[in-house]
């Protein structure tokens, strides 16, 4: 057994009175696909949020690689530099171009050249299948074409993980594919990913392992075979979702 | 003397020439230290703290709730009882950046919030610092918000400034007044401030114009409309944060 890339213990946060992490434990093995489902405002992205600090957390202990990730912030812009993340709302800089959005983290965090920064940009977006966007803004690109960038601009600082909080959320149903094919050729290529999506059919086909969380808790935690198949194998929780989901 | 000659003798007499540098820098002073204030304000709006909030509001209340002529009078004739005393010119910087920074505060706070909470965090997650984050992905979007409305507030506080000659500032208005005084030639000497003022304005709209474009150059499309002379003069068009 290798040791995990990620490993959560008894993460516990509140927002005020609300309890959105209870005692949540996670490993997560390099190379992986974990794919996170539940209803909302069931914990997932906070989840994802926490292991990159963005959100402080209450108690437990995260581990990334040998090093524990601390609860205060002070370490915080070392270690997100190593874990990419892309958002429901894409979030580019809307001053910068495409290529300017992949090339700035890499020349103001990790110090590399403008050439350098600019091949690294251009082979990113080939990787994401949009080579002739470069110098287009945000608002000029499709809702699918901005999500790739994001994407692009996250790996241009050659993350160890990529985390995506719901990738596809907020895309017009003929772009989800374009989207969801990128993030499942670099998992294909080996990149850890924790994937927070409503896509049943790309935790089926793409993920190595499901999780289903439910009001903070991780109900489930299996591959997906056992997962969309399992029947008496499955917490009822999980059945009753699945049912609503999958036959509606 | 006719008229013209004695236009052209004021225009390029020394009293003039000063005064119109005293305008300039009360607008200049005033507007730059209310850009601070307003800043400050911005920034106090947004705090968790709610006595700063409550300290913003009455600031607002107070400053935008009377005349700008009235502050201007307070602060040269009624702090001096107790025992603040401040020379005319001081005064006039004071009460003039008290305001501005009233109706300042509203443009910083439009050029803070247009760049999302989510850009923010995007720079966060790419492990930039918060100085990082404000200096490459806040400032540039916001600075661009921020730039046409103050231009205009320039033009604005440059014609406020003439309020300033009833606390004895010799500034264009007050000089022109005096001149005229000693020999009734109300026409030549009013005719003379006048120009100093359009050349002012002219050249502060000719600047806010050549900035918009220098921003505007940046981004390849953008959906600003144009702003004709007239409206620039009116101060209309462009999104104004004060009617006074």
């Amino acid at each position: 057994m290798t040791t995990p890339l990620i490993r959560i213990a008894n993460l516990n946060k509140s927002f005020g009175p609300l309890h959105v992490l209870r005692d949540v434990s996670l490993d997560v093995t390099a190379r992986e696909a974990v794919v996170i489902i539940g209803p909302s405002g069931s914990g997932k992205s906070t989840l994802l949020r926490c292991i990159n600090l963005l959100e402080p957390i209450d108690s437990g202990s995260i581990q990334f690689e040998t090093s524990k990730i601390s609860a205060d912030s002070r370490g915080a812009h070392l270690l997100r530099r190593q874990l990419g993340m892309v958002f429901q709302n894409f979030e580019l800089f809307l001053h910068l171009t495409a290529s300017e959005n992949i090339m700035l983290a890499p020349m103001k965090v990790l110090g590399m050249d403008r050439d350098a920064a600019r091949t690294v940009a251009e082979d990113l977006l080939a990787k994401v299948h949009i080579p002739d966007k470069a110098d287009f803004y945000a608002h000029e690109l499709s809702g699918g074409q901005q999500q790739r960038v994001a994407i692009a601009r996250a790996l241009a600082m050659r993350p160890k993980v990529m985390l995506y909080d719901e990738p596809t959320s907020a895309l017009d149903p003929e772009m989800i594919k374009e989207v969801l094919d990128v993030i499942r050729e670099l998992s294909q290529e080996g990149m850890t990913s924790l994937v927070v999506t409503h896509e049943m059919g790309f935790a089926r086909n793409v993920a190595d392992r499901i999780i289903f969380m439910d009001e903070g808790r991780i109900i489930e935690n299996a591959p997906p075979e056992t997962f969309f198949n399992g029947g008496s194998d499955l917490q009822p929780r999980t059945v009753r979702f699945l049912d609503q989901i999958l036959h509606h | 003397m006719d008229s013209p000659e004695l236009i052209l003798q004021y225009v390029f007499s020394q009293p003039f020439a000063e005064a119109a540098g005293m305008t300039l820098l009360i607008t200049i002073l005033s507007v730059l230290l209310g850009i601070v204030l307003g800043l400050i304000i911005a920034m106090m709006q947004e705090s968790r703290v709610a006595a700063l909030r409550g300290l913003v509001v009455v600031y607002l209340w107070l400053f935008r709730g009377t005349p700008v002529l009235f502050q201007i009078i307070f602060v040269f004739n009624v702090l001096p009882t107790f025992g603040i005393l401040f020379s005319g010119f001081t005064s006039a910087i004071i009460a003039l950046s008290l305001n501005e920074g009233a109706y300042m505060s509203e443009i910083m706070r439009s050029g803070l919030q247009a760049v999302g909470r989510g850009q923010r965090t995007a720079g966060r997650a790419l492990g930039m610092r918060e100085w990082q984050v404000m200096r490459y992905i806040v400032l540039p979007q916001a600075l661009r918000i921020v730039i046409p409305p103050i231009g205009n507030q320039f033009i604005g506080m440059l014609k406020l400034s003439a309020l300033v000659s009833v606390i004895a500032v010799e500034e264009l208005l007050l000089v022109a007044n005096q001149t005229a005084s000693a020999n009734f030639r109300y026409l030549e000497a009013l005719a003379a401030a006048g120009i100093y003022y359009l050349l002012f304005t002219t050249v502060f709209m000719l600047a806010q114009a050549r900035i918009e474009r220098w921003a505007g150059a940046q981004k390849r499309s953008r959906t600003t409309p144009k702003v004709s002379f007239t409206q620039r003069l009116l101060g209309v068009g462009l999104k104004q944060a004060s009617m006074r």
